[in-house]
């Protein structure tokens, strides 16, 4: 009979061991799918797992996905540390972009490359008054933050779509919704000639080395979590619910609008419709793979890079739908939930008893008062 | 024959055996003690013969046949009932409604309510069945779970720490019903680790101390120490008591009147308490009067309270948060220990700085090497038993985790100390140990005020004491002066009575 039985306390090298757990049962479910489509399982790997490594060109794509995914995922990662739920960072990243957009359409041929920092500054403030409307509705009024900040997606959404069909549209663009391509000055320099890479990568890491020092080495950091991890502890100590309310959204706004800002001033280079790519949900994936912790949110963004791409790939290369990047990071969230059970939990096989009950005990007795 | 008996019944936790191979023999009618320390495994031992948890080991038999007892459901059809420590009722509904919920749906709610109000009227438990629970007083309350498990005429009854709710009179109360149900030929098991109480009620006794059965004794033939010695394997260690030198007042309360903020809470009405440095002050007072409410005021949790209600020093601090609080002198040690005096998942060092600061430098950086040579040093002062300073708060049992919590307070040199129920749920070494500190610190001439349910402890290291009921608290008389059955007749409200007769102990303090 299995068991789970309760662990003392929480395994340290299960709270590791779970993501890779998890990645391990994706790639078994992944085989099995590969294999009912009737495509080639091992190829099917190597289009996810092994293209996405292959070259130089591979790997500084990986980066190029990898940058907004690691941004995003930073500041949700301290939102949820902070037990303040913004699911609405997709939104955010558009307003980011939007904003970008604003500063770089007024950029001319005389324009210096310090118009760059101006385009980050103002997706920066974009994401972060997004954020704060959802704070203040939250302070304020105290309405539920996972539907206010869900919502406010769609006007996002709305708003842009208002922007490249109307006003913003490029008038020399055969009616496409899209603006004018952003002049070159307001573009990030990139790292090398023929690689799509840009200063954005450089960004991120910087921010993941801040992030770190925010959570582990600051008491601004500290006040945030005992919010999340206990909030009488919190109002014990008298560490403010509404001030880790906003620096948790406004933090994760601007991070979610600098992602949106440095896709307009990168890889992307106008505003289309095509801008809401789901990075501000798929960060939140990335977040908790990582475990919530800037290290590992450094290798889960990787990884949710490679299902973008392997995705794209499967598509040209196997004929199979782009959709299969979605199927593969619900996969992974699925496994790990399930995963982390074993970070509290431990399984025993056990013989039953001779009168014991048929059906199988789960056991979630506490340790002894 | 035997009403129930335990034979060699073993139970492992993951961590702790937590019974290992006892045995229980409890005959028809007889009020059985099972004494023991937190932890020492009596909670397992019920539990089991409950039917909430199964044992690893051993036989439980029932009236001589051996039994398996798998649910409680099943306990309950054997005759055995149990009445829990916390409440399972719900506040919203009625008495009879919760009595007719916990029963099986052969009766209708009319007819339970019949049947409650006999069992009450035969038992002398008088409880309106028609009242919302949380309109009732916890002493009511547990008159509600006592008559529920009277209502299937249970053969044994298991009660556990019933008295830790009641003012001393209700106690004398509950003794009575329980030694007529134990007349007509009810076992009752009753779990305690009050001596005192034991020896008035019981006939037999099983002293559990780490798992083993350590003795079974006629209790009403032992003294006080001698259970102790069965209990803790030693006699707890004598307080040192010196005079008290009174200095300024430190803590002064006055008028401070509270609306409470939800809706099951109690309104603080016209409270007026003053604390000396170099004295302890304590609240008396069952739980659910006010206590969390005016420990919310004082500590700052709260901040509503109107200017000028709370004064440290002669300072109005009424709306300051915890945080400034504390710069000025006053800590807290809240009753939750973990969730609020600590944050259970995070480390030892970590948890020092939810009050501690020194190694906070300007810029907002923590010194990580300070915080953890604060987690050694408290650790080590107050003889903490923990894996060190990484370790997480909850891998503490609950003497060791409140020793750090208080240690960490006191070793703030604090001006005012403010601390609820400082030994609850702590075993008797830790709790001496922890109310020499507290008595050290008042000689040092802090100001303590001390929350506390258990009147013995009050006793023991008050100078002065206040009683809180209905949201509001008493004139104080010095610990010399009471008596335990006047603070218990003020338990309930009944302070202006004995102010009217001119009862003279009040404010002899001031004296």
């Amino acid at each position: 009979m299995l068991k789970l039985e309760s662990r003392p306390e929480q395994s340290r090298l299960m709270s590791i061991g779970s993501p890779l757990l998890a990645l391990l049962i994706t790639v078994v479910v992944g085989v099995i799918l590969f294999a009912l489509l009737g495509k080639d399982p091992v190829r099917g790997l190597y289009v996810f797992f092994v293209e996405p490594l292959k070259s130089v060109y591979a790997l500084t794509e990986l980066a190029v996905k990898a940058t907004p995914l690691l941004l995003i995922a930073l500041g949700l990662a301290l939102c949820f540390r902070s037990n303040v739920w913004n699911i609405g960072a997709e939104g955010q990243y558009v307003l980011g972009a939007i904003f970008a957009s604003g500063v770089a359409m007024n950029a001319d041929k005389s324009t210096g490359g310090w118009i760059v920092i101006l385009v980050l500054a103002a997706a920066v403030v974009g994401g972060m008054l997004w954020a704060a409307i959802v704070a203040l509705l939250r302070d304020r009024f105290n309405a539920n933050e996972i539907l206010v900040s869900l919502m406010l997606v769609y006007v996002a959404d709305q708003l842009l779509s208002y922007l490249v069909y109307g006003p913003w549209k490029d008038p020399a663009g055969y009616n496409f919704p899209q603006t004018i391509t952003f002049l070159k000055s307001t573009q990030m320099p990139r790292l090398f000639t023929g690689f799509r890479v840009n200063g954005g990568v450089i960004i991120a890491l910087l921010a993941v080395a801040a992030f770190w020092v925010l959570l582990f080495r600051t008491y601004a950091g500290f006040q945030l979590q005992v919010g999340g991890l206990a909030p009488a502890a919190a109002r014990y100590a008298g560490f403010s619910s509404r001030r880790a309310l906003w620096t948790a959204l406004l933090l994760s706004g601007a991070m979610a609008g600098l992602a949106g800002g440095l896709e307009i001033a990168g890889p992307l280079g106008q505003l289309t419709p095509y801008v809401p790519a789901g990075y501000g949900f798929a960060a939140i994936i990335v977040a908790y793979v990582g475990r919530l912790h800037p290290v590992g949110i450094v290798f889960s963004s990787i990884l949710m890079s490679m299902f973008y791409i392997g995705g794209e790939l499967a598509q040209s290369r196997l004929g199979l739908p782009k959709a299969l990047t979605g199927v593969f990071q619900g996969l992974l969230l699925f496994a790990l939930l399930a995963c982390d059970t074993l970070i509290y939990y431990r399984i025993r096989w056990k013989a039953a008893r001779a009168p014991a009950a048929k059906t199988p005990v789960i056991s979630t007795e506490k340790k002894v008062a | 024959m035997l009403r129930l008996e335990l034979v060699n019944i073993s139970k492992q936790y993951p961590a702790v055996k937590a019974n290992d191979s006892v045995n229980l023999k409890v005959q028809p009618g007889e009020i059985h003690a099972v004494l023991g320390e937190n932890g020492a495994g009596k909670s397992t031992m019920m539990k089991m013969i409950y039917g909430a948890v199964r044992p690893d080991e051993g036989e439980i038999r029932w009236n001589g046949q051996a039994v398996n007892i798998r649910n409680p459901q099943e306990a309950r059809t054997l005759g055995i009932s149990m009445v829990f420590q916390h409440f399972s009722l719900f506040d919203t509904l009625t008495a009879a409604e919760n009595v007719w919920l916990g029963l099986d749906k052969s009766l209708s709610l009319a007819e339970v309510t019949q049947r409650m109000m006999k069992v009450e009227k035969e038992y002398g438990l008088e409880v309106d069945p028609l009242r919302p629970v949380h309109t009732l007083s916890v002493g009511e309350r547990q008159r509600v779970e006592i008559v529920r498990a009277l209502m299937t005429n249970p053969k044994c009854l298991i009660l556990d720490e019933p008295t830790s709710v009641l003012t001393p009179q209700a106690v004398d109360k509950l003794f009575v019903v329980l030694r007529k149900l134990a007349a007509e030929g009810t076992s009752i098991l009753y779990i305690s680790h009050k001596l005192d109480e034991i020896r008035a009620l019981c006939t037999n006794c099983t002293v559990l101390r780490g798992g083993k059965v350590t003795g079974m004794v006629d209790p009403r033939t032992e003294s006080n120490a001698g259970l102790s010695r069965l209990m803790i394997g030693a006699e707890p260690p004598q307080l040192q008591h010196k005079q008290a030198q009174l200095g300024a007042t430190v803590l002064d309360v006055r008028g401070l009147t509270l609306p409470k903020e939800d809706q099951f809470g109690m309104n603080l009405a016209d409270i007026r308490l003053d604390v000396k440095a170099g004295e302890i002050v304590g609240i008396a007072g069952v739980s659910g009067n006010g206590q969390q409410e005016l420990m919310a005021a004082l500590s700052g949790e709260d901040t509503r309270a109107p200017a000028d209600s709370i004064r440290l020093f002669g300072k109005d601090i009424s709306n300051h948060s915890p945080r400034r609080r504390r710069k000025e002198g006053l800590h807290f040690v809240p009753e939750e220990r973990l969730g609020r005096g600590a944050v259970p998942t995070l480390s030892l060092a970590q948890n020092t700085l939810l009050t501690r600061t020194e190694a906070v430098r300007d810029s907002g950086w923590i010194a990580t090497g300070d915080v953890t040579a604060l987690a050694q040093a408290l650790i080590k002062r107050f003889n903490v038993k923990a894996g060190g300073p990484e370790a997480a708060a909850k891998s503490l049992s609950g003497g060791n985790l409140q020793k750090f919590i208080v240690g960490r307070e006191i070793e703030a040199n604090p001006k005012l100390l403010i601390v609820s129920q400082p030994t609850w749920g702590v075993d008797v070494g830790a709790a001496a140990q922890i109310r020499g500190e507290l008595l050290a610190l008042r000689d040092k001439g802090c100001a303590l005020l001390v929350v506390s349910e258990e009147l013995d402890e009050l006793f023991e290291i008050c100078d002065r004491m206040v009683v809180i009921a209905k949201g509001k608290v008493s004139p104080s008389v010095a610990t010399s002066a009471a008596t335990i059955e006047m603070i218990g007749e003020w338990m309930s409200g009944l302070w202006d009575r004995a102010d009217k007769s001119g009862d003279a102990a009040k404010e002899t303090a001031h004296a």
